[in-house]
């Protein structure tokens, strides 16, 4: 399996080792740091890492078993249990808008003979926490090249399966069913969008949005929407749920952005599961390089 | 033998000597087992992927449903008629804050691990933190001032009125919780409806009841 090496970390990101060591100790000190070697085997490897980067894989145990997933419960712990019995097959397709042809294509037809990848991503989740995931999957610009969108197409928006019946938690209305999310053509057409149907080597499991989700590491999490059954090519920007269920805390751009910080809580540093320590958060979840030209111009914290 | 032994036959009165047995260990119990727990899943790295998430969403409802226990008391007297019953209310106020310290400890201790500087960012540009400190700060004084000793410093009228903070501290405590989720409000709902019963038990004035 080919393991890609995130990108360098530039030395500006480098949290000085002064910083770490320079704590304020108080009585409970020993207790918390005993019990969090207990929490974090990989404590002391973290604080010995002097730019606090740590890009090892998060476990497969912990990937698959802490999921936003709000069609199958809002609870994290929740989507694992409930989503068990959800069959991924058969899955249909349907691509609509402005393309070529409008059709519905089964999803083995839809994905026939385009090679499957693997890309190891980071995962930042709005929440500020991350993973590092080895995805398996098709690069989106392929799978959109075969939907043949019209040059009119300035936007793509996705629609996950809207089945309360199989999909139990869409039977309360915590979010605007279906849950919808959006890209601008240029972001869909970037080499590191990817759609996944596999991770660390398997099937995608139902929990972490079977049969394929959509993957854009340097945006919050929420834009890697699940179990999508449509792909909708559009010349207006889309509505997309978060940003309609609550437009002042999630924007449609959602560029992972520590500068910015969410109106409830800090962007810059983030809990990477699996390790102690917070780590500082990167600009576009440290693939600047790859994607900041996509945004040239833009004021990001208005775009948010 | 109880002055209601005398005056009643309810049903409160047959249930009191065994409830008197037993209801310390339940209590201790009730307050000791959610501390054990999370411990054994500690030691067992069974806290689930984010280990110091639901430690602190754990201690923190831990603290509320100890709250709420505190503040059930006198209404459980009131229908009951067990006096006797009024020496829990601070055992259990004292228990909630001592999962109010944990709670806090945790957020201090492992989810900021004592940076100052972000913990002060915090309090101050996110009401969540801000109210859910104001919450802790108001426990604090009623904790200090829960002995017999204090309760003669101040004079019974200034304790009690002291310890009204126990409201504002509850009404924070369920903001905090609320503001704290991402979208589903309904556990932080519930909690807010069962204070919402409590604190009209205790607020509207009890009228033949006897004396409060």
């Amino acid at each position: 399996m080919l393991i890609k090496r995130p990108d360098d970390i530039p030395s500006s990101e480098i949290t000085p080792e002064s910083m770490y060591l320079n704590r304020r100790t108080f009585v409970g000190a020993a207790g918390a740091l005993a019990l969090g070697s207990v929490l974090a085997p990989n404590l002391l490897s973290a604080r010995a890492t002097s730019d606090g980067q740590d890009d090892k894989l998060t476990s497969e145990e912990d990937a698959t078993s802490y999921n936003n997933y709000y069609e199958f419960g809002t609870d994290k712990e929740e989507p694992k249990v409930l989503a068990a019995s959800f069959k991924p097959k058969p899955w249909t397709i349907e691509i609509a808008g402005l393309v070529k042809t409008p059709k519905k294509m089964a999803f083995e037809d839809l994905f026939r003979a385009l090679p499957v990848q693997d890309k190891v991503y980071r995962h930042r989740c709005v929440e500020a926490w991350s993973m590092v995931i080895p995805w398996q999957g098709t690069p989106l610009k392929d799978v959109i090249a075969r939907c043949e969108p019209l040059p009119s197409a300035k936007f793509v928006e996705f629609t996950t399966l809207y089945d309360p019946r199989r999909m139990p938690g869409q039977a309360a209305p915590v979010l605007p069913w279906p849950y919808k999310e959006a890209l601008r053509m240029d972001e869909a057409m970037h080499p590191l969008a990817l759609l996944a149907t596999g991770m660390y080597g398997k099937p995608l499991p139902n929990q972490n949005g079977a049969p394929v989700k959509l993957v854009v590491p340097w945006k919050y999490g929420f834009k890697g929407i699940k179990a999508i059954v449509k792909m909708r090519f559009t010349d207006k920007m889309p509505n997309t749920t978060w940003n309609d269920a609550n437009p002042s805390e999630y924007g449609f751009y959602a560029n992972v952005n520590p500068q910015v910080d969410h109106p409830r809580w800090t962007q810059s540093k983030e809990r990477r599961i699996g390790q102690f320590l917070k780590i500082p958060t990167l600009m576009f979840n440290g693939y600047a390089e790859q994607v900041a030209s996509l945004y040239a111009g833009m004021d990001l914290r208005k775009n948010y | 033998m109880t002055r209601a032994d005398v005056t009643h036959g309810t049903i409160f009165d047959r249930l009191e000597p065994h409830v008197r047995r037993w209801e310390r260990w339940a209590l201790w119990l009730l307050v000791v087992l959610p501390l054990v727990s999370l411990i054994a899943r500690a030691v067992m790295s069974d806290l689930g992927a984010n280990p110091i998430e639901r430690l602190e969403r754990e201690t923190g409802e831990w603290t509320l449903r100890l709250l709420a226990a505190s503040l059930a008391v006198s209404p459980v007297i009131a229908i009951t008629r067990w006096g006797w019953l009024i020496r829990e209310r601070r055992f259990l106020g004292l228990a909630t804050f001592f999962y109010a310290s944990l709670h806090l400890s945790v957020y201090i201790g492992l989810d900021q691990f004592f940076d100052v500087d972000d913990i002060v960012k915090d309090v101050l540009k996110h009401l969540y933190i801000t109210v859910g400190m104001a919450a802790f700060l108001m426990l604090l004084p009623l904790a200090i001032t829960s002995t017999k000793g204090w309760i003669k410093r101040l004079g019974g009228q200034r304790w009690n009125r002291l310890h009204r903070l126990v409201y504002p501290a509850a009404v924070a405590g369920c903001v905090h919780f609320l503001w704290a989720v991402k979208k589903d409000i309904t556990e932080p709902l519930l909690y807010a409806a069962v204070f919402v019963v409590l604190f009209a038990l205790r607020l509207v004035p009890q009228r033949s009841r006897g004396r409060r």
